[in-house]
């Protein structure tokens, strides 16, 4: 046991825990604001969104930057997530009292559903790759919607009236969803699994020829992915009203897609800050930016996916990708240095062999003349 | 019957587009988001053209004119640089560029639908069916186009490289295949297809948004899968298949508003069922 304890110390790096630990500092901070009345209602909203932006980014960066599969379908999950967690929380609260308990399961049963769709979406990922898996999660996404559209109980074209949580209270939640979510997939990413999972996106019949379960890990990340996107549609669905199908529709996967090109394939740090600042950016122009001028914003999003893209996957930007990355300037410095101390080694060596051969040249002359003498006494001093 | 007609009339238009994406798709290897939104642009010149000279004809021409160099650009512009890179990269590329493609249109002409006048050549009746003309100019052009498309891929000289390209991009290069321009002359062709589907887009639906082309080119893709990607017969046979299937649900009020889902559970069926679709060739993964 106090093996295993120092085993435990030993490997524990602040980095690993630093993303949700920064998380907690920022929501003790935000508890303490808020408890000081120096938080509005629309700033209140605004975390609220971020939230569960974060929980969606996060969760689509497991398929897009950890699987490598791309998913057109997150809006989907959420959508499952928001109708069914919602209704499912109106069902509930007529038995339990406590709202926060009800929110909770309303989470568990909105995420459980997703899960199981994720189940259903991620079989035909099992044959499927790249473009085909898009576009069947596209359908998926698209499928949902036209149901729920079309369902009475769930209110149909005009959205289901779901009732809103306590906004004030709401983002705490929130945050502590986001906190549990990165945890667990953080420490998904460092374990085996992990490792399995971008072994796969890396070459996927190589990691089949390591004795890596591919069916297993695909259909894995699928469901998690899901059930995070789920639980990220009961957290819009308490925070709006009512949740409309129109909300989820393909622009909003690609929303989310834009957060996690934006952040970077496979950075959960960069996920959180691109879904932060797309959350803000999305706020701050609702109000500045109305009717046909919105499309702007469309705009600024379809040109920053094709540059950064491009810019991160064409050869021909390769070197310049490589002069300015700052792994690789620390890769040079290194080098620098030990191109340094081969420098010093071929030195030592050259003096030594240069001995070595003055030596044998003295003693193939018998009569050796002086100036030679000397060279070869200073060159031994050299050396030593 | 008069559902029939309509379907075969719808799926003439899906085939279309299709021919587009499995024609990109076969040579390029990637899956062009972009096409149906090229479907939207084509719509838009017309509607432009018509509103400045007033001729249909013209407005036809220079809506083929533009949609093709407008292919051409986007090839140039966001595909090439990504030769070589993952599919990945290129994929979520041109979804970028579909969506850029929608909020152009939607800050030049709005976001509202704009209504276009096309000249309606009246009904005639066949055999005691009123049938539109403008049907039955979709379904000859149409049928036309595909045939003049199979003949160019089989017999010249560009289409014979488009199928060795299509086979092995490098083997192709080593035979003195220009693969850059067999790819440019691929998306010129597709786009080219892309006007003359939202000509026909026009003809049964003559309303604009920006939005117009992305439904008909998701379900159009799905047509192409479920035909089989890469091969032009099977792009028309999954178009027209589709096109039928969802006049006649529309036809049926109790599953109506399903629609959609219907066709899209359709493709994930067929997907699971037989992957490469209904005359595609099975591709074998090498290490």
């Amino acid at each position: 046991m106090s093996n295993y304890i120092s085993n435990v110390k030993k490997q524990f790096k602040f980095k690993h825990i630093a993303t949700w630990v920064s998380v907690l500092a920022v929501l003790i901070a935000l508890i303490i604001l808020n408890s000081a009345g120096a938080l509005n209602r629309s700033t209140i909203g605004l975390l609220s969104r971020i939230a569960y932006s974060i929980i969606l980014a996060v969760s689509l960066n497991l398929v897009v930057g950890f699987l490598g599969e791309l998913s057109l379908g997150h809006a989907g999950f959420m959508c499952l997530g928001a109708y069914i967690g919602t209704f499912s929380a109106t069902g509930l609260s007529k038995s339990i009292d406590s709202d926060l308990l009800v929110l909770i399961l309303a989470m568990f049963i909105g995420g459980a559903v997703a899960a199981i769709f994720g189940f259903i979406i991620g079989l035909p990922a099992l044959r499927l790759k790249g473009d085909y898996l898009a576009i069947v999660t596209l359908a998926f996404g698209e499928i949902v919607r036209n149901i729920f559209k079309n369902l009475e109980i769930f209110g149909g074209a005009m959205g289901y009236n779901s009732k809103t949580y306590n906004q004030k209270k709401l983002f705490i939640i929130a945050f502590v969803a986001v906190i549990i979510v990165l945890i667990l997939i953080q420490n998904l990413i460092r374990s085996k699994h992990g490792r399995a999972i971008t072994a796969i996106r890396d070459n996927e019949i190589a990691a089949r020829a390591m004795g890596i379960n591919v069916t297993f890990y695909k259909l894995f990340v699928f469901v998690i992915a899901a059930f995070f996107a789920g639980i990220a549609g009961v957290i819009y669905g308490h925070f709006t009203t009512p949740v409309l199908y129109t909300t989820f529709s393909y622009n909003y996967s690609i929303e989310i897609l834009v957060m996690v090109v934006l952040g970077g394939m496979g950075s959960i740090n960069g996920s959180i800050i691109a879904a932060t600042l797309i959350t803000v950016v999305n706020f701050a122009l609702q109000s500045k930016l109305s009717g046909d001028l919105a499309a702007i914003r469309l705009m600024v999003y379809a040109l920053v996916l094709i540059t950064v893209v491009i810019f991160n996957n064409a050869p021909a930007f390769k070197p310049i990708k490589e002069r300015f990355s700052i792994s690789q300037l620390k890769a040079r410095r290194i080098e620098k240095k030990k191109e340094i101390i081969a420098d010093d080694a071929a030195e030592w060596n050259r003096i030594e062999t240069k001995v070595k051969m003055d030596a044998v040249l003295t003693t193939d002359i018998p009569h050796g003349e002086e100036p030679l003498q000397e060279d070869c006494d200073g060159s031994e001093k050299e050396g030593e | 019957m008069t559902t029939l007609i309509d379907g075969l009339s719808l799926g003439a238009i899906y085939s279309l587009i299709a021919l587009g994406y499995t024609m990109v798709y076969g040579i390029a290897k990637m899956l062009n988001f972009a096409h149906g939104d090229i479907i939207m642009v084509g719509a838009y010149t017309i509607l432009t053209t018509l509103n400045i000279t007033g001729n249909p004809y013209v407005a036809i021409a220079v809506s083929i004119v533009v949609c093709t160099v407008s292919g051409i650009v986007i090839e140039r512009l966001a595909y090439k640089p990504l030769r070589g890179a993952s599919p990945l990269a290129v994929l979520i590329t041109a979804i970028g560029v579909s969506f850029f493609l929608q909020s152009i249109a939607q800050l030049i002409y709005g976001s509202k639908s704009q209504s276009i006048s096309l000249p309606d050549f009246g009904k005639v009746s066949v055999g005691g069916l009123e049938i539109n003309v403008n049907t039955i100019i979709t379904l000859v052009v149409g049928g036309i186009i595909m045939a003049a498309l199979t003949v160019f891929v089989k017999k010249t000289n560009t289409g014979r490289a488009m199928q060795a390209v299509s086979e092995d991009k490098g083997a192709a290069l080593l035979m003195g295949v220009n693969v850059n321009r067999i790819i440019m002359i691929t998306f010129a062709i597709g786009s080219a297809l892309a006007a003359f589907a939202s000509l026909f887009y026009l003809m049964q639906i003559p309303s604009i948004t920006p939005t117009l082309g992305s439904m008909p080119g998701i379900k159009a893709f799905t047509a192409a899968v479920i035909g089989g990607i890469g091969s032009i017969p099977g792009a028309m046979l999954g178009g027209m298949l589709l096109g039928l299937i969802e006049k006649i649900c529309l036809s049926i009020p109790a599953i109506g508003p399903y629609t959609t889902a219907i066709e899209f559970s359709l493709l994930i069926i067929i997907l699971l069922v037989k992957p490469i679709g209904i005359l595609g060739k099975k591709v074998r993964e090498k290490v």
